[in-house]
């Protein structure tokens, strides 16, 4: 039974990652219609960019670690998604999604392509921040700090998210920019300026994500590449778009994983896809999406 | 077999031209070598171009060129698909006339590379691929296993953690061949040595988070947890043990396969403590301290690790063997290399038994502390050799048709 909850717990912080990938997806697909596949690259690029200002940054003695990446790396990354929705995206938004999906998916291929050459193959080292390291032991298993603290940030990150989207001025000019593009401009709000905003926001969840995971996982080019399936499972089992539904389906598969990784280990890595079928043969538009 | 058979004439045609006399046997004048490897993927750093500069230093140092012999290369990306690496195996072997390929990590892809060599008549220096199969039962006359393989991997590290106090095992196995077989032979060797398994787990191959499993090594209370994985598996359940305290906590992690790029990316403060088994490391004498200044430099950096230091040695054998032989006919090549004592700088004197092992000496080696580290990739301190006669798998227990 204490083996279970320990379970439970890893589960959760899992399903905190998945939350905050599948949500930047959700509020890219949801806002702007495009499937981006570029995503696990990004995530990918916010950790490198983490490591990049541990290694290679100084202010004068100052060194540039963990805490400022969480706020740079979103940044720089970002910036660089606003590149790639000004330059290339936005000519594909007449498109059928296909070749927004084809476009992002070469990307990806590109971006983690040039990291390998870079840094290689076998990934770089990342500490936990020394504020964060040890753990407490809550007497049914080891709590590691970090993990605790992944869970509060992507919380906090999550339901500000939601927030914003859902219940302020700035989300109901979002929503409606995507309803009707063409009205929301003729009252005077530049909208192509707004969706390369957001999905330039997007794109900086993932770093978010990105720098959280350095000190766990491997900072590695195929970091993303090995998770985006993963997310992009959560994301359809959610309901594409629905950005509630991807935070709640991110914690409550990573739970779901975490109890076959203690009932049936060897099913861990295919029983999201089990839950995915299931849940598109009764509910084809996911667990909280609306029919279109 | 057309093909097989236009190549053919073809070498014959080219022979008749040949002009010079030390190595009129060499087929169409040249002696190419093709490096097989992984460039794109987990096995990047520890092979890949680093494995093409090993064989080019290891044709330089032979002078084999002075002497009047032409030597090629070329390499390719077998991305770790069986059928990938079978079909370049092919066109080098049928029409760029590759004499000789090297490396191919991955057991998956070796297998297949050993069985197409064969049918074939060339050499296969297999240095990368760890299944101790290729020199058991796929075991082939056109064959040598360089550098390491399971069995050696398992009896190294089992045997002498058990005899060292560590006589109760947990092990966390990627599920699949490799990894099964892994853990299969690891638990013989711990059983013989008088140690008992308390329990394992199955993870899936290409696992990002390891701390469920972790938390079950943890609850079962043995004192070591063993590691039957690889590359990214091996060094996020290394880097997540340690966040989990699990090294602190009074058990202790036995990794089954680890490199050096391995602890590299790591970093010390993650892997110090580790206990494994190597056959090679830089810094164990002057000549591998000199080898290892000039490739470093050459490949971003990265210190050699046991399969470039394989590659280096087997290339500069083969190459031994055809001079001896002057010919370059596979099978009479691995014969040849068979019959000649090995002499190197990296894994100094050794021998090739029948069925295609190289045998040396390996190394228990331990992970230094930050402390105890000096400068970048001085990583190992060297806890024991185990003797070349006693490292590798027995001949008799293999089961190789060629031991007779």
């Amino acid at each position: 039974m204490q083996a279970l909850f320990g379970q439970l717990l890893i589960g959760l912080i899992n399903g905190a990652f998945y939350a905050m990938l599948s949500l930047g997806l959700a509020v890219i697909f949801g806002l702007l219609n495009i499937i981006n596949f570029t995503h696990g690259a990004q995530y990918m690029m916010g950790a490198f960019v983490a490591w990049l200002l541990l290694n290679k940054v100084h202010i004068g003695d100052w060194q540039l670690g963990y805490w400022s990446a969480l706020v740079i790396a979103p940044i720089v990354v970002g910036a660089v998604g606003v590149i790639i929705e000004r330059t290339m995206l936005s000519r594909l938004y007449k498109l059928d999604h296909l070749y927004g999906l084809l476009l992002t998916f070469g990307l990806a291929l590109v971006i983690q392509g040039l990291f390998r050459n870079e840094f290689g193959s076998s990934g770089l080292p990342y500490q936990i921040p020394s504020l964060l390291q040890g753990g407490v032991n809550l007497g049914f298993m080891f709590l590691p700090i970090y993990r605790a603290w992944v869970i509060v940030a992507s919380l906090i990150v999550c339901l500000t998210t939601w927030y914003v989207i859902e219940r302020t001025k700035l989300g109901s000019y979002l929503r409606a920019a995507t309803e009707n593009p063409a009205l929301v401009q003729a009252f005077g709000i530049n909208v192509p300026r707004m969706i390369t905003l957001t999905f330039g926001f997007g794109v900086g969840l993932a770093a978010l994500a990105g720098v959280m995971a350095a000190p766990i996982y491997q900072v590695n080019p195929l970091m993303g590449a090995d998770l985006i399936i993963v997310v992009f499972a959560v994301v359809v089992i959610g309901g594409m778009g629905s950005i509630m539904g991807s935070i709640l389906t991110g914690f409550g598969l990573g739970v779901v994983e975490g109890l076959t990784k203690y009932f049936y280990p060897e099913a861990s890595n295919t029983v999201i896809f089990v839950v995915m079928v299931i849940v598109l043969m009764f509910r084809p538009a996911g667990l909280f999406g609306r029919e279109r | 077999m057309n093909a097989l058979k236009q190549s053919l004439l073809a070498l014959a045609i080219a022979g008749t031209f040949v002009a010079g006399a030390a190595h009129a046997q060499v087929s169409d004048n040249v002696i190419k070598i093709g490096v097989l490897s992984d460039m794109s993927s987990l096995y990047t750093d520890l092979a890949g171009a680093g494995s093409v500069l090993a064989a080019k230093m290891a044709v330089e140092d032979s002078g084999i060129e002075k002497r009047g012999y032409k030597v090629e290369f070329a390499s390719a990306d077998h991305q770790n698909k069986p059928d990938v690496g079978s079909a370049i195996a092919r066109q080098w072997y049928d029409t760029d006339k590759v004499d000789v390929i090297v490396d191919v990590p991955n057991s998956g892809v070796a297998l297949a590379v050993s069985q197409i060599t064969k049918d074939k008549g060339r050499v296969f220096l297999a240095v990368g691929p760890g299944s101790s199969d290729l020199t058991g039962k796929a075991c082939s006359p056109n064959t040598v296993h360089w550098a390491y393989d399971t069995w050696m991997l398992a009896n190294g590290t089992g045997t002498a953690i058990t005899k060292q106090g560590g006589d109760t095992w947990f092990f966390i196995t990627a599920d699949y061949a490799f990894g099964q077989a892994l853990e299969r032979d690891t638990t013989a060797a711990v059983t013989k040595a008088g140690g008992k398994v308390l329990g394992g787990v199955r993870a899936p191959i290409n696992n990002q988070d390891f701390s469920s499993f972790l938390l079950q090594a943890q609850s079962s209370k043995a004192k070591v947890i063993g590691l039957a994985n690889a590359g990214g598996d091996t060094t996020n359940s290394i880097k997540q043990a340690a966040e989990f305290g699990i090294v602190k906590g009074g058990q202790s992690l036995a990794g089954l396969l680890v490199f050096l790029t391995d602890i590299h990316a790591l970093g010390l403060n993650n892997a110090q403590g580790l206990i494994f088994t190597e056959t090679f490391y830089w810094d164990m004498n002057d000549q591998t301290r000199a080898f290892s200044n000039r490739f470093a430099p050459q490949d971003k950096g990265i210190h050699p690790t046991m399969v470039h230091a394989g590659v280096y040695a087997s290339v500069l054998h083969y190459l031994k063997a055809v001079e001896a032989l002057k010919s370059d006919d596979g099978t009479k090549v691995v014969a040849k290399m068979k019959e000649l004592p090995t002499d190197d700088p990296l894994f100094g004197k050794g021998s090739i038994r029948v069925d295609g092992r190289k045998i040396h000496p390996a190394y228990l080696v331990e992970v230094k502390k930050p402390a105890e580290s000096k400068a970048p990739w001085d990583y190992y301190k060297i806890r024991a050799t185990i003797p070349a006669d006693q490292a590798f798998r027995p001949l008799a227990d293999g089961g190789c048709s060629l031991v007779k």
